[in-house]
């Protein structure tokens, strides 16, 4: 259950932040977090409940942003409609890449995602005008809602905690209502969940589209952000990173995605300043290898995640369930 | 008595081997009918194949007058038929009432899109699941253990507990897969008492059960199989009559209770 005095606490916390580090530098990097923990929230829907993985995700945030970009500047759409678009996409591809793929086990979402990610990033890089290759696509106009136009980073950060804020209250509802519950009993027990009478295959669909859909619009609300987009930011490296926060946020809790993008967006920045201080002329290449043993740090040490520091309850009945994924049995036997 | 569910012919091979080999039978309405045999027998494959999580090599599964060939498990679910395992499949982490209202899946109607903008517990349909899931609660003994997780229930308990979930939703026909298994004897006649009484209610139940016991009290009709094959079908007193199935399933030296 989500206590009501915490979350309004945080949320005061966050709204009086901007005022406190007068920096923005500081602030950037805040957006940027908020941003990511949209994307994040999605991807804890789609691994913490309905046990799938996506190593896609930056494509995702990619394809919102190309959407947003291109339709708001070649096509001149409005902002709020490129937003829209950018979040309708990525819900397509997502639903024709999940519909053959969920129907198999496990695995096959993860290496589909994967092969995706890799993909959609050769066609930002090579695709001609439309997408300006690897230089990317400049002059994006800021958002504008109803005659508020958002070109300045303070404006920004409070639509982004609003996003924010929405879409965590969204997704806790998610969890606790009918569908939520049907997410995590496939979890626990994928046979047990059919005979309920539960369509797995569409649940799971619906889980990886809403993660792509709020990927989209992270995205969409990046390139109106930075007003420049190019295909660095949205590669498999990316990807990764986001699955990373996930995890070490920790999966089904709701702080977990915003512990998570900000420990990893942290780590990130400092990384890239002590890493060649340690290894002369190392590039960003290694943060990888310190992500990758940061992520086996906390799967030793706290294998539910960082979420489990706000609400230890729930996360030590999950840490410690007993065998509930044993499933096979259930067909095996006389 | 109207025929519920008709098993024709059903065959289902393992690598060469039968598992089930051309089983017949029929379940009437508001009938408790036994499948029992010794390990191996094929009675849960034969649980498998009815609820779609195994697809038969040959024969045919009629409910309520319609073929279930090729419906998906949860297609058949929501024909009317739930079921129960063996080895415990319960939502482990979810507490008791969640797993019951999660059994009631198919009573409800709110999506995914609808899910997100509903406050916890607000609407209508899910004030009424979740009552229906507590007054099931009571019933099948787990009074006051509704906010416990699952996995927290001791063994006997959490097999009352999935029998209510496969309950939640309302079937028509119930498959129980060994529900006195772990039971203590008077868990195990408390059990007994409540099939009898869910049958009095109109509902009908395929049982897999080793207790014998248990079995004679409360079957109408029972069918017992060796090694995948039918060897007898017949009331409790014919059964244990039967000379044949002493034998091949009981042994020389043991009577059945």
């Amino acid at each position: 259950m989500l206590k009501k005095a915490l979350v309004f606490a945080v949320l005061i916390f966050f709204l009086v932040l901007p005022f406190l580090i007068r920096s923005n530098y500081l602030l950037g990097m805040l957006i940027v977090t908020g941003l990511y923990s949209i994307i994040v929230i999605g991807l804890g829907i789609l691994m913490g409940y309905a046990g799938q993985v996506s190593f896609g995700h930056a494509a995702f945030f990619g394809l919102g942003s190309y959407t947003a970009a291109i339709l708001a500047t070649s096509c001149g759409w409005p902002t709020p409609a490129a937003l829209l678009a950018a979040m309708a996409l990525p819900g397509l591809v997502a639903a024709l890449i999940g519909r053959p793929t969920l129907k198999l086990k496990e695995l096959y979402l993860a290496l589909a995602t994967l092969a995706f990610g890799i993909l959609v990033h050769i066609l930002f890089n090579e695709g001609g005008e439309i997408t300006g290759g690897p230089s990317g696509l400049a002059g994006i106009p800021y958002l504008s809602l109803g005659g508020l136009v958002f070109d300045r980073d303070i404006e920004f950060y409070y639509l982004v905690l609003a996003v924010v804020l929405l879409v965590s209250l969204a997704v806790n509802n998610l969890i606790q209502s009918r569908t939520g519950r049907a997410l995590r009993a496939i979890r626990e027990s994928e046979h047990a969940a059919q005979t309920a009478g539960m369509d797995t295959s569409l649940l799971k669909l619906q889980a990886f589209v809403f993660s792509a859909v709020l990927a989209g619009l992270a995205g969409g609300l990046y390139a109106f952000y930075v007003t420049f987009i190019s295909p660095s930011p949205f590669s498999f490296h990316m990807s990764v990173q986001f699955v990373l926060m996930a995890v070490v946020g920790g999966l089904g809790t709701f702080w977990g995605p915003l512990q998570g993008s900000g420990l990893v967006v942290a780590l990130g920045e400092a990384l890239r300043w002590a890493v060649p201080l340690v290894i002369p002329g190392a590039g960003g290449e290694y943060q990888i290898i310190f992500f990758g043993i940061i992520l086996v740090l906390v799967m030793i040490f706290r294998p539910a995640g960082l979420g489990s520091l706000l609400s230890p309850q729930v996360n030590q009945e999950r840490a410690g369930r007993p065998g509930g994924r044993e499933v096979d049995g259930g067909v095996a036997g006389g | 008595m109207e025929v519920l569910l008709e098993v024709e012919g059903l065959t289902r091979y393992f690598g060469g081997v039968a598992a089930v080999k051309e089983i017949s039978f029929q379940v009437q309405e508001a009938e408790i009918f036994a499948l029992i045999g010794p390990n191996g027998a094929g009675k849960t494959t034969v649980f498998n194949l009815i609820t779609g999580l195994l697809a038969p090599d040959a024969g045919s599964v009629v409910f309520e007058g319609k073929s279930l060939a090729g419906l998906k498990p949860h297609q058949i679910a929501a024909a009317g038929i739930t079921r129960t395992f063996q080895n415990l499949q319960l939502f482990g982490n979810m507490t008791v009432l969640e797993n019951v209202m999660a059994g009631a899946y198919l009573k409800g109607r709110t999506g995914f899109l609808k899910s997100l903008v509903t406050w916890p517990g607000s609407s209508r349909e899910e004030k009424l699941i979740r009552r229906e899931a507590l007054a099931l609660i009571d019933e099948v003994g787990l009074a006051g253990l509704a906010g416990l997780p699952a996995a927290a229930l001791p063994f006997g308990r959490q097999r009352l507990l999935e029998i209510a979930r496969a309950l939640a939703s309302g079937p028509r026909l119930v498959l129980l897969d060994e529900p006195a298994a772990g039971l203590n004897s008077a868990e195990t006649k408390e059990l007994a008492g409540y099939l009898k009484r869910l049958r009095e209610e109109g509902k009908s139940m395929l049982l897999v059960e080793h207790d014998m016991e248990t079995v004679m009290e409360v079957a109408d009709r029972i069918m017992v199989l060796n090694s995948g094959e039918a060897i007898a079908l017949g009331t409790p007193a014919e059964i244990q009559a039967n000379p044949e199935v002493i034998k091949a399933y009981l042994g020389e030296d043991e009577r059945v209770a």
